[in-house]
């Protein structure tokens, strides 16, 4: 099996997880690649809760993201919203690259990193 | 066979299989050694000095003007006008003659099958000028809907339904002679004749950008009016191509960009301009590209077009059989290879019917050293029209061999074991 297509990632292709909508949303965001036709599209519940005495934050409740792209573009943002759950605003504007990079475990080349990074630029997008 | 992979010197790696020549092609040694040879002992400006290495590097220059119009049989070599490529040829043609020509109300007409460069240029013209762009569409084999083929035996033959399409108000059909994504090759010279039966005054614009580096072109038995084409798909350097246009248009034409060698006399009020071509190529020129671009035609002619043309009919029956035998493939285009050049575009599915992405299946392919071309190629709207977003595409050139079809078509075999 070609290491870029591993089982992790045909799986979350042909299976993705929280893929559709949801009836209660706060946020939303979608984007496109227009070099390869790429578009995803995600829906965010956050829900506020209380961290200290007086801080509350936003956390994300429920997340679905929808679409349509390459292998590679839509396993990312499968395994995204997976990853994802639970964390706060400040904490998703802190992802980076290099956290997409090893969520996926493969190596990519230039072209194919902007597949696999069209879900964060998403999810970024829709707490701006 | 006259053109061993070896005059190539990046296919001295044999693990290549460079399968992408319509978005531009490999080049041969002789070439780089001819722009090699103009910046290592000649690299002076042209037009200008009076010192040997100018005068050499002039007539090199003019030299391949010479080369270009015997090549392409224009009538003169002044109906050659250098241009960085196709796409600033097309858009010559719409600043120096159709911002100026094209009214409130006239017409534009084009087709669904165009690169963005022959189609986005006409349907901004339209849009700033008040005027109508018309598209013509095609079929399910990717021929143009122009013919009526009841009675007819072959599309060849059949009678031209372009009476509703081009009426007094068309200023300008722009068409593609080769199709970048279906290899369909239209039939110019009897469309040529139908417009010009139809409204005389209506211009033909050709893109051959697919057609030039693949098969003989004639521009005085096509009988268009103009007729765009870049270097780099021919062998040729990239930033060189070429704009031909029947003199005495030209020479009507106002001048595409200002500065130096296109002026004849400048003073404080008021400046005129030199003849057709000159007129068009404002600034130091791409001399080097030009140079390299008639090396290019140097090589071309020296095995014949007919001799390339034969060559890529048979890879490209090869190709066809091949990829035909497979299952869950779609190839778009005609199964015609008489009015099909070497450019193979497909898509595959999964078992279970689902388009395997282009990108999904050229990563595959890549990873074994083989060279497509995936996404829409430029022309989105005629992947709007077949209705996919994007296709896989296969290009061939006189360097390639049944060999790398064998490799492609293991490849795509090896994508549908891995998305089954």
């Amino acid at each position: 099996m070609d290491d870029l297509y591993r089982e992790i990632i045909l799986d979350h292709y042909k299976n993705p997880r929280n893929f559709g909508s949801l009836e209660s949303k706060t946020h939303e965001a979608e984007a496109n690649n227009p070099f390869c036709g790429d578009r995803i599209r995600m829906e965010i519940l956050f829900q506020k809760i209380k961290r200290s005495k007086d801080q509350k934050i936003q956390i994300i409740k429920d997340i679905k993201f929808s679409g349509e792209g390459c292998a590679i573009s839509i396993a990312s943002a499968s395994l995204l919203t997976e990853k994802v759950k639970g964390m706060s605003q400040q904490q998703i504007s802190s992802l980076t690259k290099e956290d997409i990079v090893v969520m996926l475990g493969i190596e990519l080349s230039p072209t194919r990193l902007k597949c696999a990074l069209l879900s964060l630029e998403v999810l970024q997008q829709t707490i701006q | 066979m006259y053109f061993t992979p070896s005059g190539f010197p990046i296919l001295r790696n044999k693990k290549l299989v460079y399968l992408d020549s319509a978005a531009t092609s490999l080049k041969p040694q002789s070439v780089i050694d001819a722009i090699n040879d103009y910046y290592s002992h000649y690299s002076a400006n042209v037009f200008r000095g009076l010192y040997d290495i100018s005068e050499k590097a002039t007539l090199k220059y003019e030299e391949t003007r010479e080369k270009v119009a015997q090549f392409i049989n224009a009538k003169s070599s002044s109906e050659i006008v250098f241009t960085s490529g196709t796409t600033e040829s097309i858009n010559l043609v719409a600043y120096a003659w159709g911002r100026l020509t094209v009214g409130e109300g006239d017409e534009i007409v084009t087709t669904v099958m165009e690169h963005h460069s022959n189609f986005v240029v006409w349907q901004a013209l339209a849009r700033e000028n008040g005027g109508v762009l018309k598209v013509l569409d095609v079929d399910e084999q990717g021929k143009l809907k122009i013919k009526n083929e009841k009675g007819k035996t072959t599309y060849k033959n059949s009678k031209l339904l372009l009476q509703n399409v081009i009426t007094k108000k068309t200023k300008l059909l722009a068409i593609t002679h080769v199709s970048n994504v279906l290899g369909t090759i239209n039939p110019i010279k009897e469309i040529v004749v139908e417009v010009k039966r139809l409204n005389p005054k209506c211009l033909v614009l050709v893109d051959g950008a697919q057609a030039v580096p693949h098969m003989k072109v004639d521009m005085q038995d096509l009988g268009c009016d103009y007729y765009a084409f870049s270097g780099h798909k021919m062998l040729g350097p990239t930033g060189i191509g070429v704009l031909w246009g029947r003199k005495e248009l030209l020479n009507s034409m106002v001048p595409f960009q200002f500065g130096g060698s296109m002026i004849a006399k400048v003073s404080l009020t008021e400046t005129t301009f030199k003849e057709t071509p000159m007129k068009f190529e404002a600034g130091t020129p791409h001399v080097a590209g030009v140079i390299g671009l008639g090396a290019a035609v140097d090589y071309l002619q020296n095995i014949g077009m007919e001799v390339i043309r034969q060559h890529e009919i048979e890879l490209t029956t090869y190709v066809l059989e091949k990829l035909s035998g497979l299952n869950h493939l779609t190839i778009y285009g005609s199964k015609d290879i008489s009015i099909r050049g070497g450019v193979l575009s497909f898509n595959v599915f999964d078992k279970s019917g689902n388009l395997v992405h282009p990108h999904d299946v050229a990563e595959i392919l890549r990873r074994e050293n083989i060279c497509v071309r995936v996404g829409h190629h430029c022309a989105m709207p005629l992947h709007e029209r077949l209705g996919i977003p994007g296709s896989v595409r296969a290009s061939l050139y006189l360097y390639n061999t049944n060999e790398d079809i064998n490799r492609l078509v293991k490849s795509v075999q090896n994508v549908q074991k891995i998305f089954s």
